[in-house]
């Protein structure tokens, strides 16, 4: 099977796999209604949607415009259906693709991508649910307060180091948008609840740096 | 149907749910690991992508399940345990949880007894991340025709320009840590935490190139962002 027929198939079987994912979240709540009769009208649905719809909607379709590209075809049809995307997904994909010294949107990159993904998937899936199945004896240690500063410092912990990594390869590119970003959130801390908002502005701002360094010869 | 939100009907849904997810990670994982052997890669290196990354996401899992564990006061444990294990995060399932809940007037402190609540809530949480997982089947072909397009025109510009998608991605984050700052020397702490974790991350790389410890490579991120975390245990009660 050659490249473009693989990619063909891939997204083939991306496709059922993701429609079937929706018809199946979709029967989450159908069946919760259906088994309790507990159908709970428009207006509070609409309610609660109205909450969270606006800035959740706007950050799932940037998510999908700004994460598709680094995470492959397969990797996409896995990792929007899995979610946490921005702290473990993503990080993941192009950690694995750094070290395989692959890159995105080649053959190559879409494997180790998707691998990585994957891999990421059943691990998490795994430990959520033996967590839940020993939560008694574990909700102890997860409720420490001892432990409580590792986890809220997560993204922190996990940024600075893949900072290194890409910053260090590509500092020219990188330090506008992180010039910005940085004088950004200092000017208005606010913004760190909206910072899925934010990735495409700083990846916007990033392209247009390197297409400016790129047509004066500096890269 | 009396309700109860740790019910074994609502255990069973998670299950069916969470089985799905499994075969779906196992089939495309199999099928790259496949592809890798036809293509020629070093399938060494395909293994240590699977053991690395799986050492990388116990952290954040944990972390995730700790999700599960705040909404199930709450919602009980087998909602959480799908919408955490299917799409969501912590970030968007409590905001969507705590609206709908306010909007019903019903209180976040106790675990939820009123099954068309409950329902409300589950609905919410669905359809208010839809456009996240329905546009990518819609999207997709279309986002990478255009990717290809730029790469196809200039090929070293097609590369750059992913990049710097990248980057732009990391510059955000990286500019949140610094958000708490004006709160005195305890919003200084994510930097703290940030600066040991890109200070380990240097120091396996001069491990990996100097000293040519090579198998360290794989497993540099999982080292820096492990080492950032106990970090943050050591310097929070010291700082805060």
């Amino acid at each position: 099977m050659n490249k473009k027929s693989y990619d063909n198939v891939t997204h083939f079987y991306g496709q059922i796999w993701i429609w079937t994912a929706i018809v199946l979240l979709l029967c989450v709540p159908i069946s919760i209604c259906i088994y309790y009769n507990a159908w709970p009208g428009m207006a509070p649905v609409l309610e609660g949607l109205l909450g969270v719809a606006p800035i959740f909607w706007t950050v799932g379709t940037i998510e999908v415009i700004t994460y598709t590209p680094m995470l492959g075809t397969a990797g996409s049809y896995l990792g929007f259906v899995t979610g946490n995307l921005t702290n473990l997904k993503v990080p993941s994909a192009l950690n694995a693709m750094e070290n395989a010294k692959v890159k995105s949107q080649t053959e190559e990159g879409e494997v180790i991508s998707t691998i990585a993904i994957a891999t990421s998937s059943i691990v998490t899936t795994i430990i959520i649910a033996a967590g839940v199945l020993l939560l008694a004896q574990l909700a102890p240690i997860l409720n420490s307060p001892t432990l409580k500063p590792a986890f809220e410092n997560i993204l922190p912990a996990l940024f600075g180091g893949l900072a290194v990594v890409y910053v260090s390869k590509n500092w020219k590119i990188s330090l506008t948008p992180l010039i910005f970003m940085v004088v950004l959130f200092l000017l208005v801390p606010s913004l760190a609840g909206s910072v899925g908002i934010l990735v495409p502005v700083g990846s916007i701002i990033s392209i247009i740096a390197a297409r400016i360094l790129y047509k004066k010869k500096l890269l | 149907m009396k309700f109860d939100p740790n019910g074994s009907f609502l255990y069973l849904v998670a299950v069916i749910i969470i089985l799905f997810v499994i075969a779906q990670s196992l089939f495309f994982l199999i099928r790259a690991y496949k592809r890798a052997g036809v293509i020629g890669m070093d399938m060494k290196q395909v293994r240590k992508t699977i053991i690395s990354t799986t050492i990388f996401t116990i952290a954040p899992a944990v972390s995730i399940l700790l999700g599960v564990v705040t909404l199930s006061k709450f919602l009980g444990l087998p909602l959480p345990w799908i919408r955490l294990s299917v799409i969501g995060a912590i970030t968007y399932e409590l905001p969507a949880a705590s609206t709908t809940a306010n909007a019903l007037g019903v209180s976040l402190s106790e675990t939820i007894s009123d099954p068309k609540a409950y329902s409300a809530i589950a609905w919410v949480m669905t359809l208010g991340i839809m456009p996240s997982i329905v546009l990518v089947p819609i999207l997709l072909k279309r986002i990478q025709k255009g990717i290809f397009s730029i790469k196809n025109k200039d090929a070293k510009w097609g590369d750059l320009f992913i990049t710097a998608m990248f980057l732009g991605m990391i510059s955000a984050f990286l500019g949140m840590v610094f958000s708490d700052v004006r709160s005195g020397l305890v919003g200084w702490i994510p930097i703290f935490v940030l600066l040991f974790s890109a200070l380990l991350m240097g120091v396996c790389g001069i491990l990996v190139k100097v000293c040519k410890i090579k198998w360290l490579q794989n497993y540099a991120l999982p080292i820096s962002m492990l080492g950032a975390m106990a970090f943050a245990v050591v310097i929070t009660p010291l700082i805060g």
